[in-house]
């Protein structure tokens, strides 16, 4: 009887061993693309060629993103992926909320109606070519607002959010309601204080979204002027000229980075582009979470 | 631009009728128990129309736009003047030479994708709930979330360095003696597909075992203290209890993998396919892109893209109806 209680437990701690372990590995592969660009783009351009930087920069060297953040198509394709996320994110929180508040009301005339028009939405599209079409007739195409407007409203978020509001208690309402207060008026000043978690998780989505959207810009416009971060890290991506050019570029002006190469000035621009994301994300990731169970109640 | 405006009004007309014929005498009924009710209802109503217009325009009317793939259009024409050609279109595709090849990468990327990338999480979130140290569990789970929120445009590009016939994926493998010269990974049709499957699940487990963890979390804890006390182990708890306690979200979840079955993430494609690779990595949705807004064939590449939409509501309804049969569980 002993022994196989003592058997069983070993069973056990074996088992609890190769599960860490295998975690362990879970988190190498899943970090280690990231520290492998890090490190190459810390790495001096001719020295990385030769092959065999893994782990640590083997000749240190910021030339790299000395490089790129003097890149001025660069910069200003910062200020359009912060501006759109910016303002993006804004006005789909505002007008998502807004209809989410107004769909959870129970007196809502109709409400059936409503609720398929916009579960159609959620499963049904026009497609590429309409929506180009579409854009064009309304003077969307190669204007920023191709990124604000019609990414305004998402019913799938209208459905959590009202999922959230549905559970603020009514009697809030009603003592708001007797002392005269209208909906706007309580939308304001009770519904959006206490929502602050989803609104939060929304908010936090959709910023990822049009932080990371490149389809939008690469289809829909074509100025240098509204180029986003990822549209110009695809085109250096997929063009290796792209790169070359600017590593040209970059030792007409200074002669001492003539050895930088492409493939390290590919390295720091995707970094740059990434960084953010890696910085905010440990802050935030809690409210992600927070917005998939929030969804995962009603889905 | 004439006819999107008739639309409008005629969408506009038909939702208010809609909204009206049904509602008129319950708000005759409603106003005599509540006074205020009126201004309410029109404050409310206010609330819903910046989000039903931007719904109406930007989901409608290009649904409306798929006429076009039964007529023959250009900018010139316009949507009215454009003939109808009935499903020339769609013969036209389905004549073409790579037609077979582009319906053949479109499949079999989404059926190994599924095949993969749907078991993983499932596993991976049993493994976590295993897991006894609760700092190292949430360490896990916070960055196994983390390629979630990276673009595909840096992860495919952390892919291409990582395949580079420097990058450490190479030597590793002559390391091993595993091949002799690197091997330009991308460059290779055959090894496509294997990297669009690993790449994808590389990218989304983590993220796709929340809730699937949210779901374990839910199963009642008296269930494993009555099998600890019959002797199960642990993996037996794991077959016998945790799995069939979250049967219903894994038959949901499968039905909305399988609807998107012919739908290939169009980034991620497009980050890694070229024109070495582009017999296996043509996908339908490539393939729209390019006629559409490359060659400027709009109808044609609209009657692709239809047909593609077409099956995947099919396969979403037949799943939908397999799977009930099946676990009970459905979407509608």
């Amino acid at each position: 009887m002993k022994i196989k209680i003592t058997g069983l437990r070993k069973k056990i701690e074996l088992f609890d061993i190769f599960n860490n372990l295998f975690m362990i590995v879970v988190i190498l592969i899943t970090l280690y693309p990231f520290w492998y660009c890090l490190v190459g783009s810390l790495n001096q351009g001719f020295d990385y060629l030769k092959g065999g930087v893994y782990f640590f920069p083997r000749v240190f060297s910021l030339e790299n993103y000395i490089i790129v953040l003097r890149e001025k198509v660069l910069l200003k394709a910062y200020r359009v992926t912060i501006s759109r996320t910016l303002i993006g994110t804004a006005t789909h929180v505002f007008i998502t909320a807004l209809f989410a508040y107004g769909f959870s009301r129970r007196y809502l005339f109709g409400k059936s109606f409503y609720s398929k028009f916009g579960l159609v939405t959620m499963y049904f599209s026009g497609g590429l070519i309409p929506q180009y079409i579409l854009y064009n007739q309304l003077g969307l195409l190669d204007s920023f607002w191709v990124y604000i407007i019609p990414g305004m409203i998402s019913f799938y978020h209208v459905i959590i959010m009202q999922a959230f509001f549905k559970t603020i208690p009514e009697e809030l309402n009603e003592s708001a309601v007797m002392d005269g207060a209208g909906e706007y008026r309580i939308f304001f000043s009770i519904i959006i204080p206490i929502s602050k978690p989803v609104l939060a998780a929304i908010a936090l989505y959709t910023s990822v979204g049009h932080w990371n959207s490149f389809f939008d810009s690469m289809v829909f416009t074509t100025s240098t002027s509204l180029q986003t971060v990822q549209v110009y890290l695809m085109r250096i991506i997929r063009s290796i000229e792209h790169a070359t050019a600017m590593a040209r570029e970059a030792s007409d002006l200074m002669p001492g980075l003539q050895r930088a190469n492409t493939e390290t000035i590919k390295l720091a621009t995707m970094m740059v582009a990434t960084i953010p994301i890696l910085v905010a994300y440990p802050f935030f990731q809690k409210y992600f979470v927070k917005g998939i169970m929030l969804g995962s109640i009603k889905g | 631009m004439t006819n999107a405006v008739v639309l409008t009004a005629y969408l506009e007309v038909l939702a208010l009728s809609t909204i009206l014929k049904g509602t008129e005498i319950r708000v005759k009924k409603f106003n005599k128990k509540f006074p205020r009710f009126e201004k309410r209802q029109l404050e409310a109503q206010s609330m819903i129309l910046p989000g039903f217009i931007l719904m109406l325009v930007f989901s409608y009317f290009p649904m409306y736009g798929l006429i076009i793939a039964f007529k023959d259009y250009n900018i010139v024409s316009g949507f009215m003047g454009a003939p109808w050609v009935g499903l020339d279109n769609f013969k036209e595709f389905l004549s073409y030479d790579r037609f077979y090849l582009v319906l053949r990468n479109s499949l079999a990327i989404n059926i190994l994708q599924l095949l993969f990338s749907f078991p993983v999480p499932i596993i991976f979130a049993l493994l976590l709930n295993e897991m006894k140290n609760a700092g190292f569990k949430k360490i896990v789970q916070t960055i196994s979330y983390l390629p979630h929120f990276v673009s595909w445009v840096i992860y495919a590009g952390l892919i291409h360095v990582l395949l580079d016939p420097r990058g450490i994926f190479n030597s590793i493998l002559m390391l091993l003696n595993i091949t002799e010269k690197p091997i330009l990974f991308l460059g290779e049709p055959s090894y496509f597909w294997m990297i669009a499957v690993v790449s994808g699940v590389l990218k989304g487990f983590g993220w796709s075992s929340i809730i699937y963890l949210a779901a374990i979390s839910g199963v009642d804890q008296q269930l494993y203290d009555a099998a600890t006390v019959d002797g199960a182990g642990r993996l037996q708890k794991m077959w016998h209890i945790t799995l069939p306690s979250i049967k219903g979200t894994v038959a949901i979840l499968l039905i909305f993998n399988i609807s998107g079955l012919v739908k290939t993430g169009f980034d991620q494609i497009w980050m890694m396919h070229n024109p070495l690779n582009m017999s296996m990595s043509e996908t339908i949705e490539i393939y729209v892109y390019k006629m559409g807004l490359e060659s400027f064939r709009f109808s044609y590449s609209t009657a692709v893209g239809l047909s593609q939409s077409v099956v995947s509501v099919i396969l979403l309804t037949v799943s939908n109806f397999l799977i009930k049969k099946v676990t009970e569980e459905s979407l509608f």
